[in-house]
């Protein structure tokens, strides 16, 4: 009978790289400063390295395909290397290939490194990426863009629990403005100012009813991390960070064509977290779960999220926000990183990113934005749009 | 002889409008002389004469048994393709079946009326039952010139056979001459034409008489044996004289929709006949007759099966939903004569893999997806394994189509990033009605107009146009439902 990976495996080093535009700098670069930072973090070198993953999404900008890459760009001597790619859930499936081949023993200690360079597009926004869909479904889908993909869910959102667009985007920006606040105290985050609810509320629209704020960012960035078996963990470093679950759900198809689904959640964050609470022993994730990185692609992402986690109940999501329940000085603070509303979204590397800092606060290590003794940390990285997608979220704690 | 005429009709009229004073306001000071009265009709950017055309066919067969359709004759002066048959893409659109023949007809706006003609003579001889006729046409005048106020797009269809006639064909006139006045060589985008008091006195007026004159001697009928005369004409005062001449009364001539739609090309003269049956009782004599390097009349009878004809949306109903562009740029947008900067994001168009458009050519160009037979469960596009969670029945499908079916419109947005020609790109999610969901691209709307919940229709149109490969994209779009 399989018992899971909880507790088999930790985190004991993280690198990530200061995200943003970073015009002078290429994949390469970046994923050498993460690893460098992850590598001294863990006091190992690179000989100890058993296997490596990589998670990059984009091949037509950034580094390309495989794993080749990372492994002649750090000098990998000839390990295991392989690259996973998983939409904008590619950061936790790096993470978790390298977490679940140390947990099924095959290896002492393995990396898991993201990286993403969007800048290298040529305009804003995430590559035109029509035959990512494949050649029959991008011949039957709309002209679709992320923004586009997730406002569908706005609508649907506030015409179930019917709120007015001007209730409806509020709440969204309380989201954004929160997440703001948070990004400025980080050094290490691409936008660093924060913003007030009437700049958010007034700012022009992408994709109704999704404005320009309730957009995440779009940035270059990497970031690493060295897992290793529990028990060596401790004998490395005092303060390793342990991996209670890392669960990840895919869309059965159902949400897509079948009529039941309303469009006013994602599914697979709602599967993927049962399973993850399951695995970490969560039996109240509203009072168990200490802190929060989810996957805010966008602001009415991360207020449908709350709910999908059973942080929130069904169309309550927005009162929490309006009590400030999810702020940095709230109950259950949540991107206190500043979120993928502040860092952007390289996808590759944006998990490990949400990783980096619940690996941080949990070693008491996060500056002006550290939260008081937290317990267990939560990341939900997301990829696809609400109707078809893939869901990742990990447990972290002491 | 077997009775053998039309036995059902559609017509298809694009939603957008301009006003002829609003192409004046943008270039008629470059001449002066060119205003004329009215408005009309504008495709929008993702239709074109196969689009249209399909949807008047899809207006003339809707309840009609498709199983039983022949043939299929598409006639237009402007198809998408040169050489990849058009017929053929639109009768795997309309999901008819393969053992048909089809063919296009083209090079003169005689077209539609050869169209008919060649049908209502397969079906006399035998090799055909039911043959679909549409004819469409989207000409674009040059800018500034006379001819960009004259042209307008539109597209009608007929269904020929015999059983169930409502309006018989009773005989046929044509006269062929290589009568240059308007012409566009194979490189040409757009008409080049002679004089205009030329084509007047010596083309329209000359041919449609000779043409009709040439019919009623054949048959021995005179002008006051036919309810209406259906004839086009470029300019307004000479197609009230032609008339005239012929002996015909203002009462007897068919309204040319000249000032509502414009010239429409191969389309023009099957249009108005449209126009003449939704007003036709049983007993009235209609005589069609059209004009390009000489001109075809038909004389068709009304039958008593006109008053259980199918309602249609027609003319009547195409003419009385539209909306006005608003402006000459935005028309020149559609018309894709600006050369607009569309960005990065516009400029990327994926390779079309055409074995997998082939393999998959229901379920693009039809709108094919199947119905599970286990659980009843209708989706798209077709499964190996049902949807239905509860069921997962493997390889138990039957197709359904979704073309004809409406929905209610589930969730949408108006996305500013996306490329579009006219932006908003808005898109949403469609549940149908009778069970299943997809997501589309809408089309024909504001967004300000639409809401959770709100019928939708769906419609036939490109997707997108890979200029580099030469390709036209094509599949289904949503808009709120149309009259």
């Amino acid at each position: 009978m399989a018992d899971g990976i909880r507790d088999k495996v930790a985190i004991i080093g993280m690198g990530c790289t200061k995200f943003g535009e970073l015009w002078d700098k290429g994949p390469e670069n970046l994923m050498v400063e993460a690893f460098q930072e992850a590598l001294a973090d863990a006091g190992i070198e690179k000989k100890d390295i058993g296997a490596a993953w990589t998670g990059t999404c984009y091949d037509e900008v950034s580094v390309g395909k495989s794993a080749i890459p990372l492994a002649a760009t750090l000098k990998l001597p000839f390990i295991p290397a392989t690259r996973v790619e998983n939409f904008c859930a590619t950061g936790s499936e790096a993470l978790r290939g390298a977490c679940y081949a140390v947990a099924s023993g095959a290896y002492d200690i393995c990396l898991a490194l993201g990286v993403e360079k969007l800048k290298d597009i040529g305009y804003g926004g995430l590559p035109q990426n029509e035959v990512q869909w494949g050649t029959r479904l991008r011949l039957v889908f709309p002209n679709l863009t992320p923004p586009g993909g997730f406002a569908m869910m706005g609508t649907r959102y506030f015409a179930k629990y019917g709120l007015s667009p001007q209730d409806g985007k509020h709440a969204l920006a309380r989201i954004t403005v929160k997440s703001h606040k948070n990004g400025a105290r980080n050094p290490k985050a691409h936008l660093r100012r924060e913003v007030t609810i009437e700049e958010v509320m007034n700012a022009p629209i992408v994709a109704w009813p999704l404005g320009l704020f309730d957009c995440c960012g779009v940035s270059d960035g990497a970031a690493a991390a060295i897992v290793a078996r529990a028990d060596l963990a401790k004998k490395l470093r005092p303060d390793p960070v342990y991996v209670k679950s890392l669960q990840i759900a895919a869309s059965s198809g159902e949400e897509m064509a079948f009529t039941e689904w309303d469009y006013s959640n994602v599914e697979c964050t709602v599967r993927a977290s049962q399973r993850a609470y399951k695995e970490a022993g969560v039996k109240n994730p509203r009072e168990d779960i200490s802190m929060m990185e989810v996957h805010d692609c966008f602001s009415i992402t991360e207020l449908v999220t709350y709910e999908d986690l059973g942080i929130s109940a069904r169309g309550r999501a927005r009162e929490d926000v309006e009590a400030g329940f999810f702020d940095l000085e709230g109950t259950l603070p949540c991107q206190p990183d500043g979120g993928l509303k502040c860092f952007g979204h390289p996808i590759g590397a944006s998990g490990l990113r949400m990783m980096y800092e619940m690996y941080k606060q949990l070693q008491g290590k996060a500056g002006p934005r550290q939260i008081k003794n937290p317990k267990l940390g939560l990341t939900h990285n997301m990829g696809g749009i609400p109707a078809v997608n893939v869901v990742s979220v990990c447990i972290v704690g002491h | 002889m077997a009775i053998i005429g039309i036995t059902s009709y559609g017509g298809y009229i694009p939603y957008y409008r301009i006003n002829r004073l609003t192409i004046y306001g943008a270039l008629g000071w470059l001449n002066p002389a060119s205003l004329l009265p009215g408005e009309k009709a504008v495709a929008n950017y993702d239709e074109d004469s196969l689009t249209m055309a399909v949807a008047a066919a899809m207006d003339c067969i809707n309840g009609a048994e498709r199983e039983k359709i022949d043939g299929l004759y598409f006639a237009t002066t402007t198809a998408p393709y040169r050489e990849r048959q058009n017929a053929g893409i639109m009768a795997t659109v309309l999901d008819l079946r393969a053992d048909i023949r089809t063919s296009d007809f083209t090079a003169s706006t005689r077209s539609g009326t050869g169209a008919l003609i060649a049908a209502c003579d397969a079906v006399a001889s035998g090799s055909a039952q039911n043959v679909l006729v549409a004819a469409a046409d989207c000409r674009l005048g040059k800018p500034a010139g006379y001819l960009e106020e004259v042209y307008g797009d539109g597209a009608a269809a007929v269904l020929l056979g015999k059983e169930g006639v409502i309006a018989t064909i009773e005989g046929t006139h044509s006269v062929s001459y290589d009568f240059v006045d308007h012409w566009r060589a194979d490189d040409d985008k757009h008409n080049r034409a002679w004089e205009d008091r030329w084509i007047r006195d010596e083309g329209y007026s000359r041919f449609i008489s000779e043409v009709i004159s040439g019919l009623l001697r054949k048959y021995s009928l005179a002008p006051k044996d036919f309810a209406k005369v259906v004839y086009p004409c470029q300019y307004i005062r000479a197609h009230a004289d032609i008339g005239k001449a012929l002996g015909f009364a203002p009462q007897q001539i068919q309204d040319h929709m000249f000032t509502a739609v414009g010239h429409t090309g191969s389309a023009y003269p099957l249009m108005m006949l449209v126009g003449a049956l939704e007003e036709a009782k049983p007993g009235d004599r209609i005589l069609v007759a059209s004009y390009g390097y000489g001109g075809d009349a038909v004389v068709l009878k009304v039958t008593e099966e006109m008053a259980r004809a199918r309602e249609h949306r027609g003319m009547k109903k195409h003419l009385a939903s539209k909306k006005d562009l608003g402006s000459y740029e935005k028309y020149a947008t559609f018309r894709s004569m600006l050369g607009i900067d569309t960005g990065g994001r516009g400029e990327e168009i994926a390779p079309t893999q055409l074995s997998t458009l082939w393999r998959e050519r229901r379920t693009i160009l039809a709108l094919c997806g199947c119905r599970c037979r286990r659980c009843g469960t209708p989706q798209y596009p077709t499964q190996d394994i049902c949807c239905n969670p509860r069921c997962s029945a493997v390889n138990e499908m039957d197709s359904y189509r979704f073309a004809d079916k409406r929905g209610k419109l589930f969730t949408y947005t108006g996305d500013i990033l996306a490329f579009s020609p006219s932006p908003p790109a808005i898109y949403g999610f469609v549940d149908f009605d009778g069970g299943g969901r997809w997501m589309f691209d809408l089309n024909d709307c504001d967004l300000e107009s639409l809401s959770v919940g709100m019928p939708v229709e769906l419609t036939f149109r490109r997707k997108y146009r890979d200029v580099a490969r030469g390709i036209h994209g094509y599949f289904w779009k949503a808009i709120p439902i149309r009259a």
